[in-house]
């Protein structure tokens, strides 16, 4: 192999560089679990708090698909007999009424930057009064 | 073989140079319309598609023009084209590349663009042309560079590689008319509802690539003494001469079926691209592209006669001089007038007039340069690999 | 994204199928429109056949033109309604619902010596929810299409924004998203107030009327039909065309009403009683 102590030593700077990324973000900054804020007064939502969890973006892309391009606008009902719009803004932000305490806590958390909020508007945030847009 | 790209002169080193430069310009300007949105070009409600869309066209047609250096090589064992059918094939690949490009410059939404895969829908004309510009595209880069890889070696192409040949020629006639049915089969846009723009698309095609071309090789017989000989530059003039004369009859159809018709609908383009269209609720006069249009016919006519007399005499400085001024007629009418003219008038019969802007120029100097780019990389890689095998041959 | 995915699979399954049937399909609707200008002889050249539900609406312009500011007062509660954005400008213009001169909105209806009523009119031009509509048959990703019910549809998750639909709506009812519309300029935003009932859009999308469909669903008129017959009763008249009791129905059967450009084979499901 012609260079090879150039390109051992070239392979090595990388490795270095790839993994202080990792490094960086195991030791850095703060690692605390995220705690999202449930609404108050209720128990249940429309699934499972596990399939929420882990799922929230599938159910919502079929709400979407159904709502729009199937016309099935028909509302869904949570355990505690609760009729829930299959809509983003106007059933799941109905009960989660805070975009900031709620949705963005665990996305921040993840690094995760969905596109809902570029068309969909958020609730208006109590604290400061303003629109969160 | 590929390291054949990293030997040059002055020469060749500064125009890649001047052609990274004027990429970096165009990424530039690109960022620009990215995050302010495709409102940083000229387009606007009324004129939707504007240099992007039109260059995109034209430059189909030049992909689809290699067909021309091709298919007498191959079809007909054409010995002389020997030279000059690897630079088509490697013209198609840097044209396609182009639109490609000019297709993502001018989505609003870039980041969706694979939606057309992940929602095919077989009733759009672009989900079709998405299959065959990247079909070509692939055809190309395969044959081109099988081909190339085995005079390289010294031998044959093998055969398996023939079927892809044979196949990629009735696929460069599928790219342009693919194209040209995103266009005529609208309805309400009388000037592109016709059926006569496919085959029009094709004979211009024919003459605006096979002219790049020789433009490039006679550029080439100077400064890489790369000639592609005689009898293929003579052959070359028919196919363009010819290719070109057919497009200006099908326009005098069009111009015909307007101007006897007398239908409104199909004199109100026509009208505008020539002679300046007046609102008939302002009673302004709009002619913006009169100019181009006007200047247009005139090359054409005067590159196809120059053409021909040029070959009579020998002079490839007359000759390069018709080519560019029938790729520079062909361009205007093509990269300009059909698709900017095809939205005037507005369906609600208004007038508005299309300016591109400085971003979009930029963007569209841009992609040229790209395209303009790996043609050369793909032009110093044939001629390189030629030299090497017939030197060879030579001293064999 | 199991869902998605199956579906996909599903999809990209059958293209290849489509790929061959489709354009013996889509020759047949081609067929249809080649009027170029002139008058069809049967309003798009064959029946139109009725099955399900076709939603579809009356406009009286007369009056409209006895009432002025209605007009206006439609186009507001709907752009209001649906964040549609005002930039001030026929460059960036994103409208829904609107209104221009009767040349303009009827183009092909040019004969010598109109009326002065006719021409100075304001004639509200919307989507015309075609019954075929060429802008679903160019849409590379679905992202238009036809409801169930008739309606013209726009899914703003999957448009790309190739305005390929733009060229191909021959009414002009489309509009492209060239800025963000949540923007503002010179301190003034371009939704002055937000709808927190309906999403604004993103930069790069097209929009357009959806006739209301969120609405209809419910057994609603759409928000400018409701406007309109508050300010006269009968101003526009919204319903089943395919069901022949429907108020819409009778109304057809009864006035003269146009079309805007049938020859195109497109059939719009708006009529207008001139």
């Amino acid at each position: 192999m012609y260079d090879k102590g150039k390109v051992l030593i070239g392979l090595a700077i990388f490795l270095v560089l790839a993994l202080s990324v990792v490094g960086y973000n195991m030791t850095a900054g703060d690692n605390k679990k995220p705690e999202p804020e449930k609404p108050k007064g209720y128990t249940a939502c429309v699934k499972s708090t596990d399939y929420m969890k882990s799922s929230h973006m599938v159910l919502l892309n079929e709400w979407r698909d159904e709502v729009i391009r199937e016309g099935k606008r028909e509302m869904v009902k949570t355990p505690e007999g609760i009729m829930v719009e299959k809509s983003l803004q106007n059933g799941c932000m109905h009960c989660h009424t805070s975009k900031v305490k709620f949705c963005d806590r665990c996305h921040e958390y993840a690094s995760v930057k969905p596109y809902c909020w570029d068309c969909h508007l958020a609730p208006v945030e109590p604290a400061d009064g303003k629109e969160a847009i | 073989m590929v390291d054949k790209v990293l030997k040059g002169n002055g020469l060749y080193w500064g125009w890649l140079t001047l052609l990274l430069m004027v990429m970096g310009a165009g990424a530039v300007a690109y960022l620009v319309q990215f995050n302010y949105g495709l409102g940083a070009t000229g387009m606007s409600r009324d004129v939707t598609w504007g240099i992007y869309i039109s260059q995109f066209t034209f430059l189909v047609g030049v992909a689809a023009g290699g067909l021309m250096l091709v298919l007498p090589y191959y079809l007909h064992d054409y010995k002389s084209f020997g030279r000059i059918t690897l630079l088509g094939e490697f013209m198609a690949i840097a044209a396609v590349v182009m639109c490609l490009m000019f297709i993502l410059a001018d989505l609003g939404q870039p980041m969706r663009a694979l939606n057309v895969i992940l929602h095919p829908t077989p009733n759009s004309m672009l989900f079709y042309d998405m299959i065959v510009l990247n079909g070509y595209l692939f055809l190309n880069i395969l044959c081109g560079f099988v081909v190339l890889a085995s005079e390289y070696r010294g031998i044959k192409y093998p055969n398996w590689v023939k079927p892809f040949i044979y196949l990629s020629i009735p696929w460069a006639i599928s790219i342009h008319t693919v194209t040209a049915f995103l266009y005529c089969g609208l309805p309400g846009r009388h000037f592109w509802l016709t059926a006569v723009l496919a085959p029009r698309f094709l004979a211009s095609a024919f003459a605006a690539g096979p002219a790049l071309l020789l433009v490039i090789a006679l550029i080439m017989k100077r400064t890489a003494n790369f000639d592609v000989g005689e009898t293929a530059k003579n052959k070359l003039v028919t196919i363009i001469g010819y290719a070109a004369i057919i497009n200006f009859f099908l326009l005098g159809c069009e111009v015909f079926v307007g101007y006897y018709s007398n239908i409104p609908g199909h004199m109100h383009t026509l009208d505008y691209l020539f002679f300046g269209l007046a609102d008939h609720s302002t009673g302004v006069i709009h002619n913006n592209l009169v100019p181009f249009m006007r200047a247009s016919v005139v090359m054409g006519i005067v590159g196809i006669i120059m053409l021909f007399v040029a070959r009579r005499q020998k002079s490839d400085a007359m000759l390069s001089t018709s080519c560019i001024l029938i790729f520079v007629a062909f361009w205007i009418d093509k990269g300009l007038g059909l698709v900017l003219g095809g939205f005037v008038p507005t369906p609600m019969e208004h007038i508005v007039e299309y300016t591109p802007t400085v971003v979009e120029l930029g963007v569209t100097a841009g992609v040229w340069a790209t395209g303009f780019f790996v043609l050369t990389l793909l032009y110093k890689l044939v001629v390189a690999v030629k030299r090497d095998s017939e030197a060879t041959l030579k001293i064999s | 994204m199991d869902n998605t995915r199956r579906k996909f699979l599903k999809l990209a399954g059958l293209t290849a199928a489509a790929g061959v049937a489709a354009p013996m399909l889509g020759s047949k609707a081609l067929a249809a429109g080649g009027g170029h200008g002139a008058p069809a002889a049967a309003g798009g050249h064959h029946e139109e056949v009725p099955s399900g539900v076709r939603y579809g609406l009356v406009i009286d312009t007369g009056k409209f033109n006895d009432n002025p500011g209605l007009a206006e007062r439609c186009q507001k509660v709907c752009h209001d309604y649906h964040n549609v954005p005002k930039f001030n400008n026929s460059k960036d213009e994103i409208k829904w619902i609107w209104t221009d001169k009767f040349a303009n909105v009827f183009p092909e209806k040019s004969h010598y010596k109109k009326d002065e009523r006719l021409n100075a009119m304001n004639i509200l031009a919307l989507c015309n929810h075609c019954d075929n509509p060429p802008c679903v048959r160019a849409c590379p990703t679905k992202a238009t299409f036809k409801n169930a019910d008739g309606a013209v549809m726009m899914d703003f998750h999957r448009c790309i924004g190739c305005r390929f639909c733009m060229a191909a709506c021959p009414y002009g009812a489309r509009s492209f998203n060239w800025r963000s519309p949540r923007g503002s300029e010179d301190g003034k935003p371009f939704i002055e107030k937000y709808n927190h009932r309906f999403p604004s859009r993103m930069r790069g999308v097209v929009e357009k009327c959806s006739l209301c469909s969120w609405r209809t669903k419910q057994g609603k008129d759409p928000l400018c039909v409701e406007e309109a017959n508050k300010g006269v009763e009968g101003a526009m008249v919204f319903g089943d065309l395919n069901d022949p009791n429907s108020e819409i129905s009778h109304v057809l059967r009864k006035r003269f009403t146009i079309q805007r450009k049938p020859s195109l084979g497109t059939k719009p499901s708006i009529f207008y009683i001139i």
